[in-house]
């Protein structure tokens, strides 16, 4: 993140560096939304992140769909969420794996209004 | 001469999509939301647009991040739906008005607004959720053309919102000086407070939300001189989207009036708002 970036406490502020850092990673779950990509993927998993040139830490963030490190490592939630479409996981799935709680328990937590941070 | 006869602005949220596309709308979960746009929807369809400009940003599918284009203008005939990766929305193509948008973009950058141009696009959940919140069974064709116009909301630094509501204000002359006589629409979409990721993931601010339905009528000026850490901080990394809603408003011009309000909370990980203004001043600034 550069240093004149905004800084929200929980909250990652997705800016140019971290595009840059984060591009190989993007590429490779943007790439999901095509069919025929989603099936090489999920062909050979490895083989994919490094035709995309990930980084190892990426690459193994990925396999093990450790989804809060793909956040810290460069990836935007909009291309994340591509790879989480190929598991058929929802946003509120994602949204209870950031906030450490079960999907049920997020999704609850929306229906009663949201979370208020004040 | 064209005139701006309405101002739309609404969440674009893809599982309102969904719903419609799928027979939701009527479940318990849905059908608060849905039940909150019928006045809205009844008024705009005895007031038919023969355009729609939607102010909207596209969500990692017609735009990669190889280029982050801050402002962009379609200037396509025709703008395919695009498949975001689950198949493209059920719904009809989106018709371009290919010489209505070059005198935008003309009229826009002599305004010194320099939009990127776009003669190839395929437009996303931003934009053809807009559609079928204002039009629910469009049938074959959707009721009137369309011209995109893209903010990048996604990366930092996203434009200023006050630098949204200038360029609403040059977009409202740019219509008003086209020599045809052309109803047209705005939309303004996104919103409202959500944040998808990090620990804040779930926020929802809903007085922050009450108070921008107010103000968006009748004090943009003031959502205008929120800075975007501002915008972030209170309505969250995604309800930044709010900026697009000051472009809607700039082009109405100063005379309008409130037809419907709705908010509902939630539609998935978002608040979904809504608020319709028909424009008193249709012709003039």
């Amino acid at each position: 993140m550069s240093s004149s970036t905004p800084q929200v406490p929980g909250t990652y502020v997705f800016d140019a560096a971290e595009s840059r850092r984060g591009r190989a990673l993007n590429r490779l779950c943007g790439s999901l939304k095509d069919a025929g990509s989603r099936e090489r993927f999920k062909a050979d998993e490895a083989a994919y992140c490094e035709a995309y040139g990930l980084t190892a830490e990426q690459r193994d963030a990925v396999l093990r769909r450790d989804w809060n490190r793909m956040m810290e490592l460069g990836g935007s939630i909009f291309y994340v969420f591509k790879l989480a479409m190929v598991d058929g996981k929802s946003m509120q799935y994602l949204g209870g794996v950031f906030t450490g709680m079960t999907t049920e328990e997020f999704a609850e937590s929306l229906k009663a209004g949201g979370r208020n941070f004040g | 001469m064209a005139e701006v006869i309405w101002g739309l602005a609404t969440s674009h949220v893809p599982s309102i999509g969904a719903a419609m596309d799928h027979g939701k709308t009527a479940d318990p979960y849905w059908r608060p939301l849905f039940d909150g746009y019928g006045p809205a929807r009844e008024w705009m369809a005895e007031h038919t647009p023969d355009v729609a400009v939607v102010v909207y940003n596209d969500h990692a599918n017609a735009v990669d991040m190889s280029v982050t284009p801050t402002f962009a203008i379609g200037t396509a005939a025709s703008y395919q739906v695009a498949d975001e990766g689950w198949g493209s929305r059920p719904v009809p193509e989106v018709v371009g008005v290919p010489e209505f948008s070059d005198h935008l973009v003309e009229s826009l950058i002599d305004s010194s607004f320099d939009l990127t141009v776009y003669q190839e696009l395929d437009v996303d959940h931003g934009l053809t959720v807009p559609l079928s919140v204002y039009c629910p069974d469009p049938g074959d064709r959707w009721p009137c053309a369309v011209v995109p116009l893209l903010v990048n909301v996604i990366q930092y630094p996203q434009p200023t919102a006050a630098r949204c509501l200038a360029l609403g204000y040059a977009l409202g002359e740019a219509i008003r000086s086209f020599p045809e006589d052309l109803k047209v629409a705005v939309f303004g979409t996104g919103g409202m407070s959500h944040q998808l990721a990090g620990a804040r993931a779930g926020l929802i601010n809903q007085d922050f939300d009450r108070m921008y339905l107010d103000a968006i009528e009748h004090a943009p000026e003031k959502l205008a001189a929120l800075t975007r850490e501002e915008y972030i901080r209170e309505a969250g990394s995604e309800g930044i989207e709010l900026i697009m809603w000051l472009i809607m408003r700039g082009a109405l011009g100063p005379r309008i009036r409130r037809v419907h309000e709705t908010y509902h909370v939630p539609a998935s990980n978002t608040a979904a708002g809504m608020v319709l203004f028909e424009n008193l001043s249709p012709g003039s600034s």
